[in-house]
């Protein structure tokens, strides 16, 4: 597992039925590209983030496919629509087999 | 990693000098290429998807990016500079309540963002920005 | 500051607006900073300074307005679990003296500061605890931990405005500060004022030159994607003009810290800022 991961998610606590609300995200990661050479000149080997997604409910809101082409520390903004009270879970893939998630609760008024 | 001109311009570039310091981009064909694979070859229409994007970039290393596209259910982001052109792809589930995102994008150069939306009709949309990438001032 | 930043900007540009100063006006979450102010009457040389925020491009300004869109913030939230984790000898954490960390509000405007005859950063001061109070390493000046605590304990005074002694104690290291900003170094045969005095504002390549202020740091920098602590910076300047940099933590970029956290007094705490 990379060090210092640690995911951060912005969610408003309450929305009205239907209503789009905007999400962020950010998680702490060193998305190294695969590109970059080290000191002696050898490959320094590729490790991202490579999908990150967000459901409410257990229904799909976003699914993302990363590239090493995202940069550090990935950002994600974007809306969802809330039918219903629940919770949003917010799940990063890594590259090594490392999967980081978060929820977060919003009540539909 | 030393702090020579070059590694800096590694570090900063995501991998690749400033080659595609030009008008053409190195890599413009690879992008050709995956968008042909995405779309199967199919027409690429214009005008139901925007992309936003700095014209100048203050560091390649952080590009904020935004795309949108209503009707989609997927859009892809690629740039034709990159020494690997995809950088995204965005799908979107029952409970996106638009069809748009943003990120924050590696552009080795300066180069084209281009963002492929798949619409619920299965027909492609193109839109594409062109991003100057500025190096930086003293030694990178 | 427009009309100089304009008039100078065609001397050295590339022939491109890039990097021109887009806005004027900061507030982070609602909260205004104070970014331009009337010099201090010690400096002879410059009318108005201003903060480094207002030298990027609206893209990199934005990110500093939102502490959620602020990358700086991922390092703020490590070093709330830091403060509470225990650490050395002694058994203890941060939180195990400080009941709060907010009890630090005003600290970051007055450092570093001349403490039993020494002068003190930050830093010195968490790692004074570390040693002594925690029994526990003391963190490297620059490396994740550090800058992690220092954005902490800084952002808690964020708004305030700068506001170091410089007189009493405090005056011979300002002195030594003051002259290191304007001896010319390296293979480049520069000081910090040909640069950061002289041509602020003006364009060195593609890059838009500051008043080098240290009220924003540690920054979070987009080239490097973490935060940068202020010696570190200093260091970084001192290559790029081909100088052998002084040590992290030693008298000279203490003092010479001291002196430029001076050069800032009024403007308010940005800790952590965004920078290219």
């Amino acid at each position: 597992m990379a060090s210092g991961v640690k995911p951060r998610v912005k969610v408003p606590k309450s929305a009205a039925a239907g209503e789009a609300i905007t999400i962020k995200t950010l998680i702490s990661h060193k998305m190294e590209s695969g590109q970059r050479k080290d000191d002696d000149g050898n490959v320094i080997p590729r490790s991202i983030i490579n999908r990150f997604t967000a459901e409410f409910n257990g229904e799909s809101v976003i699914d993302v496919t990363l590239e090493p082409a995202i940069s550090t520390n990935p950002y994600f903004q974007f809306e969802a629509t809330v039918p219903e009270s629940g919770e949003f879970k917010f799940t990063w893939y890594d590259d090594d087999g490392s999967v980081y998630d978060t929820s977060k609760k919003i009540k539909v008024q | 990693m030393k702090l020579t001109r070059r590694n800096l311009l590694i570090l900063s570039s995501a991998g690749v000098a400033a080659t595609a310091m030009g008008s053409l981009p190195a890599f413009a064909s690879l992008t050709d290429d995956e968008i042909a694979k995405l779309t199967g070859g199919a027409e690429l229409g214009e005008g139901a998807i925007t992309i936003t994007a700095p014209e100048i970039a203050e560091n390649g290393n952080t590009v904020p990016i935004e795309v949108d596209a209503p009707g989609a259910v997927a859009i892809t982001l690629f740039a034709d500079g990159n020494p690997v052109p995809n950088v995204a792809t965005f799908n979107f589930g029952p409970l996106a309540a638009s069809r748009s995102a943003s990120t924050r994008i590696r552009l080795a150069s300066t180069q084209n963002v281009v963002a492929i939306a798949k619409m619920e009709d299965g027909s492609f949309q193109k839109a594409s920005a062109n991003v100057k990438v500025t190096i930086g001032g003293c030694g990178g | 500051m427009t009309k100089k930043l304009w008039a100078t900007f065609a001397l050295i540009s590339l022939g491109t607006s890039a990097a021109a100063q887009d806005s004027n006006s900061l507030s982070i979450d609602g909260e205004a900073m104070v970014t331009e102010i009337a010099a201090p009457s010690h400096m002879e040389n410059v009318d108005t300074i201003y903060s480094g925020w207002r030298f990027r491009s609206v893209e990199t300004q934005a990110l500093e307005m939102d502490d959620f869109d602020n990358p700086a913030f991922v390092f703020v939230e490590q070093a709330e679990d830091l403060w509470d984790k225990v650490d050395g000898a002694a058994g203890k954490a941060c939180s195990s003296c400080h009941e709060d960390v907010a009890d630090f509000a005003g600290l970051r405007t007055q450092l570093p500061r001349v403490d039993d005859g020494e002068l003190v950063t930050m830093e010195n001061l968490i790692n004074e605890c570390r040693t002594e109070r925690m029994e526990a390493e003391p963190w490297k000046w620059s490396k994740g931990n550090m800058t992690a605590m220092t954005a902490l304990i800084g952002v808690q005074s964020r708004g305030m405005p700068m506001n170091v002694a410089i007189d009493g104690d405090a005056a011979p290291f300002w002195e030594k500060g003051k002259e290191l900003y304007y001896t010319r170094v390296g293979q480049l045969d520069m000081a910090c004022s040909n640069c950061h005095e002289d041509n602020y504002g003006m364009m060195i390549r593609a890059d838009h030159l500051s008043q080098g202020q240290v009220n924003g740091f540690p920054t979070y920098r987009l080239k490097n994607a973490k935060l940068n602590s202020i010696h570190g910076r200093f260091k970084g300047c001192m290559k790029n003009i081909r100088a052998t940099p002084f040590k992290e933590g030693g008298d000279e970029f203490k003092a010479l810290e001291l002196y430029l956290a001076s050069r800032g007094q009024g403007l308010s705490v940005e800790t952590p800022s965004v920078r290219n």
